[in-house]
């Protein structure tokens, strides 16, 4: 077996003995879940189907936690130390603990799946392939965020607070929680530079719109996340770092302030065409749309 | 030397404006032990990890197995195991699985079950590292070092902080290792380790070898002389105590006084009377068989533990 083979088998099992996973991956996750389902959606079908998109999303974004924690204790403690002098190379470190983390994110969501066709008789989920895709780079995407955090901090405390000055807009400001198309006008101006309103937006395109991979929308986010992705852990790889006193370097904040780049310039012409806000808007206006069980007539392609 | 399984020539290390290694140079002869014997903050952690190509180097060349440690980092790591200072395991993994995942980073190597067995860890096979204590978790790392059967070891400080007793097993593990005729690089600052385990010692302070050889020519080097050690109820003059029969070096050290004696018994009945005459008083009185705690007062005016 391969390094990276090896680590993530390690990676999974870890996890799955940590206590904090249980409240970041199961309890958070369905804590949203049924707050979304059972209270906004008050268990309606067509409004679950609605939420299930921000639902999922909260879960596929709660993996930066997870990540950024786990790398900064590893190197905190000196166990990255010890994978220091075997061959295994920061890449293997660091793919590994994404690739873990996709593995039991899934999981996750496909009970949330379950939960939304048995407890609240959801029978429309829209395009499946839109919704795996998304996942995935989703997932991927926010993990590499972690990453990088973990690479510009040195105590977990440190991390921590990062991690609540990102969580926060992300969620309140992309659509994650509060509807997009209720958010006050700045704040939907505000959340168009952020990724994770096009994970919310792409993957309530694909569940409750059934927008396909191909479609604008999903495509968009896609692209976004996946460029994102790539650059988030490239510079993870770069910035990685084995012991626990070596200092960040001088350049590494300003390379992870880079990261936001991509969605700096998607923002700056998402605002100008209105295209993802008019998207999220389309899809609320539906729910007060005559026929409840139809999908919106929207600008599906 | 040529053919030498490790070669330092020179050594710099810098951290900032501070230079930890100064200058440093050795080889290590295959299937010896060698030991870096000094005090806290000698410089000699360093070295090992620039042996190991976890840390570059500011100046001079070193090679370990023909290789370099940065331009062949990967090849050298097949190649070389270690038990690191300050580092650990993650708190759930089980020692089995350590073992196993470690073993998987390498081409060849030891089965983890033997290994498990060799370091008496057979009992303690499906525990989680958390659980284990102190002496195992060491046992465990030192056991970790071998799943590649390297050429070279690396043991950073192996004993620090166990007492005495796990101690003495893992002496007995290196001794092993040392029938096996393995190449072990280790640092200590334990003056009985250096002496029971190692074939040679470099005696290191402030990032220099101050002194190099088997612990047996060292300790001759120095003299071979007993070390009294007494603390005196008042103040005495160093000079004074020099003076004393059989006596060839007293030093002051921290309160207590340090005389070197070829002949301890008429040393120490002249002291008595001397002290009698000062109207002085013994409070304790210590003797000590020669040792490299000697050698390195001698060198360094300070002693080797603090």
């Amino acid at each position: 077996m391969t390094n990276f083979a090896t680590l993530t088998r390690m990676r999974i099992q870890l996890t799955l003995r940590n206590k904090m996973f249980l409240f970041f991956s199961v309890i958070m996750p369905f804590g949203f879940f049924f707050l979304y389902a059972g209270v906004f959606a008050r268990g309606i079908p067509y409004l679950v189907q609605y939420f299930l998109g921000p639902v999922i999303a909260l879960t596929v974004m709660g993996s930066f936690w997870g990540l950024s924690a786990a790398l900064v204790t590893f190197r905190e403690q000196g166990i990255l130390r010890r994978f220091h002098v075997t061959p295994v190379s920061p890449s293997d470190m660091l793919a590994s603990s994404v690739v873990a983390n996709f593995v039991l994110t899934l999981p996750t969501v496909l009970i949330e799946f379950l939960f939304a066709r048995t407890i609240f008789h959801v029978t429309h989920f829209g395009d499946l392939v839109s919704t795996f895709v998304l996942i995935t780079i989703g997932t991927v995407s926010f993990a590499s965020m972690g990453l990088v955090v973990a690479s510009v901090t040195n105590t977990m405390q440190e991390t921590q607070v990062i991690n609540q000055l990102i969580w926060f807009p992300l969620i309140f400001l992309s659509g994650a929680t509060i509807p997009l198309a209720n958010l006050p006008l700045v704040a939907k101006r505000v959340g168009l530079f952020l990724p994770a309103t096009y994970l919310v937006t792409g993957l309530q395109s694909a569940i409750f719109a059934s927008y396909a991979p191909w479609s604008v929308d999903v495509l968009l986010a896609l692209c976004s996340l996946a460029v994102w992705a790539l650059l988030t852990f490239f510079l993870s790889a770069q910035l990685f770092r084995w012991e626990p006193e070596s200092k960040i370097p001088r350049r590494a904040k300003l390379l992870a302030a880079a990261t936001a780049i991509p969605f700096l310039l998607l923002g700056v012409w998402e605002n100008k065409t209105n295209r993802t806000i008019s998207q999220a808007q389309a899809m609320f206006d539906s729910l007060n749309a005559p026929s409840k069980s139809a999908p919106p007539a929207g600008s599906q392609k | 030397m040529a053919n030498s399984i490790l070669q330092v020539e020179n050594l710099v290390k810098r951290y900032g404006d501070v230079e930890a290694v100064r200058g440093v140079s050795f080889s290590v002869e295959e299937g010896e032990v060698f030991g870096l014997l000094g005090p806290n903050g000698a410089g000699k952690t360093s070295t090992v990890e620039i042996l190991e190509g976890l840390r570059t180097l500011d100046g001079g060349r070193v090679s370990v197995c023909g290789l370099d440690p940065q331009r062949d980092s990967v090849a050298l790591k097949h190649e070389i195991g270690a038990a690191l200072q300050s580092t650990s395991l993650p708190d759930k993994l089980r020692v089995i699985e350590a073992l196993r995942l470690f073993a998987s980073f390498y081409k060849r190597g030891r089965k983890p079950e033997e290994l498990l067995k060799r370091f008496g860890l057979e009992e303690k096979r499906n525990t989680f590292y958390n659980q284990l204590s102190g002496g195992q978790k060491q046992r465990l790392a030192l056991a970790m070092a071998l799943v590649n059967d390297p050429k070279v070891l690396f043991f950073d400080e192996p004993t620090a902080g166990l007492d005495p007793q796990v101690r003495r097993e893992i002496y007995d593990i290196i001794e092993e290792l040392k029938r096996d005729k393995k190449t072990i690089v280790m640092t200590t600052h334990y003056i009985e380790e250096a002496e029971r385990l190692c074939d040679r010692v470099a005696i290191v302070d402030h990032g220099k070898v101050i002194a190099l050889g088997t612990p047996r020519d060292l300790k001759a080097h120095s003299g071979g002389t007993t070390r009294i050690e007494v603390r005196l109820s008042k103040p005495e003059t160093d000079g004074a105590l020099k003076n004393l029969e059989g006596a060839v070096d007293a030093r002051e050290l921290d309160g207590t006084y340090v005389i070197h004696s070829r002949r301890p018994p008429q040393t120490i009945v002249s002291l008595v009377k001397h002290l009698e005459a000062e109207g002085n008083e013994l409070v304790s009185l210590e003797i000590a068989s020669p040792s490299l705690e000697d050698v390195f007062i001698e060198m360094t005016g300070r002693r080797l533990r603090d």
